[in-house]
């Protein structure tokens, strides 16, 4: 159970600052997401943890040692790169291998290590394939198992699924989950800028925006209490509505916000008078953008296949609990909850 | 309107036939001049008509010339092997490692190339008699660098520049020291690019002349293009026509024989820009 602690880190690439004051503390066992736009430094602050980068200021520690001047591979990490970095001219066998070679380990004990994790991955069959000769998938599975057999105690994915095409991102994303499961032990760390999948895998994310921590929680906890308009915005699919204008200003706020699926559609009455521009029907939801008098333009998300045609006239109503303001600097305004 | 199918064919073999015989006439001709002796030299003619391997066996039974090509080979592989060995640590500096100068550096190891062999040559000597290098061939693996490390080290950044990062850096992660790196990642990577500079390396160090008939200055040492340049006759009106050919024909097997051994990896060398993970 290695813990991971960031104290006040700071990172900056010459006279440009990409990480501002960073303080973080994972617990060990931890599935930990990064999220965040990209340039948020998200990726950057993996880096650093890895070692890849060197920390300005601040200190990192891994199970209470400070870890800013020990070497990358003494770190007790493993690292799955986006682009899986496999080692184009070895087999798979020895891309396992390479690691476990450097750390002087005997031939048996790496035979025994790939083993285990070859048939924990089922990559067992193609051992003796180059990465060229392997698909997307597989690939994936041998950079994750290559990790594995480090046996590390923090554990660090870089955007692992975006190299995937769809159908296989979600079989991927659900052995990731798995994977977590068995090796309880380990911390990780999870990278990426795609909200489901912080949403599904994390015990606690991590939203980064323009290098600051903007929260930290529970994915629920994020989603029912953004801590600042950008987590709101960023948190949930699709996006939360945001009103300004009257409709804020009616509720003391600058910015009104609203989820899609906290609106309620009727046809003959309601808050919000308006006109539907454009559905987009999911089968299972049917999301309607409807053109507000007061409002603008609102998303509201109907479940089932809703008959409802484009131009027909609704009137909406936000449901009064699910209401979120925020003020002109993008931090939530308690309070004034009453709608 | 487009011309006629038959006329692009024969538009093109003809194109294709003129390349061909532009490059390979000459030699063609030497190894038929080879084979022919004594007045037989100087009777024109394009197709063999004597079989006649007495210029091979007193060139060869010369006594020198087999030193020679020992000669010819060391210096051509040794100046590949440092040439090599110095490039392929020096681009990985230039491509992965973040450095005040490093522009300026590749353009200076650039305009190194820049000079005519002449106008180094003298300056050049002073250095080698001060080096102790006279009419050695060390003389010529030192200054054999000065054309074959620029252009190796070019080639060897660009395509170390082409390798993904990530690849580095998982390394790293595995735990890997920079020489290790080099040897056990790098390398492999970046074989074929290394076998078609090195190639190009050797060819040029096989062929240079200049420098070799400058830095040497008995027999015994000298390399075979110069060699083949001395090669005189019993009179000073006599060109030893026949022994000259032999020894060219001697002298540029070795290069077809290594071409055709690499050719595959050339191949792939020169088009080798992505390396996919």
């Amino acid at each position: 159970m290695a813990s991971v602690e960031l104290k006040n880190v700071c990172k900056s690439f010459g006279t440009v600052e990409v990480l501002r004051d960073v303080n973080l503390a994972l617990e060990g066992g931890e599935f930990v997401v990064f999220v965040g736009p990209s340039g948020c430094g998200k990726s950057t602050l993996l880096r650093l943890i890895a070692g890849l980068e060197d920390i300005s200021d601040g200190d990192l520690m891994i199970d209470g040692q400070r870890m800013n001047d020990v070497l990358p591979a003494k770190r007790g990490i493993s690292m799955v790169f986006q682009s899986y970095a496999l080692y184009p001219h070895m087999t798979v066998f020895e891309n396992m291998a390479f690691g476990l070679e450097q750390a002087k380990l005997s031939s048996d004990e790496i035979k025994a290590r790939i083993a285990q994790a070859a048939d924990m991955l089922q990559i067992s069959d193609y051992m003796e394939r180059k990465p060229r000769q392997l698909s997307g998938g597989q690939r994936q599975r041998v950079a994750i198992g290559r990790a594995i057999t480090r046996q590390p105690r923090v554990f660090l994915f870089d955007e692992p699924l975006s190299n995937l095409d769809a159908a296989l991102r979600v079989d991927t994303r659900l052995e990731i989950a798995a994977l977590h499961k068995r090796l309880a032990d380990t911390t990780m760390i999870y990278v990426t800028h795609d909200q489901v999948e912080a949403m599904t895998l994390a015990d606690r994310i991590v939203v980064l925006n323009a290098g600051n921590v903007e929260q930290v929680g529970t994915p629920l906890e994020l989603y029912a209490r953004p801590a600042s308009q950008f987590v709101a915005g960023f948190i949930g699919s699709p996006r939360m509505n945001f009103i300004v204008g009257e409709v804020a200003a009616g509720h003391g706020a600058a910015t009104f916000g609203i989820r899609p699926e906290h609106v309620d559609l009727s046809r003959d009455k309601g808050l919000w008078k308006g006109t539907v521009r454009l559905t987009e029907a999911l089968g299972s939801d049917t999301f309607a953008h409807v053109d507000t008098e007061t409002a603008g333009m609102v998303n509201v998300r109907l479940a089932g296949a809703e008959p409802i045609g484009e131009g027909e006239m609704v009137f909406l109503t936000p449901q009064p609990d699910a209401i979120h303001l925020f003020d002109a600097s993008g931090r939530p305004v308690h309070g004034a909850r009453a709608a | 309107m487009t011309a006629p199918a038959w006329l692009k064919t024969t538009g093109f073999y003809t194109l294709v036939a003129i390349i061909v015989i532009q490059a390979l006439f000459p030699f063609y001709y030497a190894v038929l001049t080879s084979l022919e002796d004594g007045q037989a030299l100087f009777d024109v003619n394009y197709l063999p008509a004597v079989f006649d391997l007495s210029n091979y066996r007193s060139m060869l039974s010369d006594g020198v010339f087999g030193k020679q090509i020992v000669n010819s080979v060391f210096v051509a592989t040794v100046t590949v092997i440092i040439s090599l060995f110095l490039a392929i640590t020096a681009s990985f500096a230039l491509a992965r490692i973040r450095f005040r100068g490093r522009g300026l550096l590749l353009l200076t190891i650039l305009s190194v190339s820049m000079f005519p062999q002449i106008a180094v040559l003298s300056g050049l000597f002073e250095l080698v008699r001060a080096f102790g290098l006279f009419n050695s061939l060390w003389s010529l693996v030192f200054s054999y660098m000065i054309f074959t490390l620029p252009f190796t080290v070019w080639v060897l950044t660009t395509f170390m520049r082409a390798l993904p990062v990530e690849i580095e850096e998982a390394a790293i992660m595995d735990g890997a020291s920079s020489f290790t790196i080099i040897r056990r990642i790098f390398v492999p990577l970046l074989w074929p690019a290394m076998v078609t500079t090195g190639l190009l390396a050797f060819i040029q160090a096989w062929n240079e002349f200049l420098f070799a008939l400058t830095f040497l200055s008995t027999d015994a040492q000298r390399t075979v293009p110069v060699a083949i340049a001395l090669i005189s006759g019993r009179s000073e009106f006599e060109v030893p026509w026949g022994n000259i050919m032999a020894a060219s024909v001697v002298v540029t097997l070795p290069l077809v024989v290594l071409v055709l051994i690499f050719q595959r990896r050339i191949v792939s060398g020169l088009t080798a820009g992505a390396v996919k993970g």
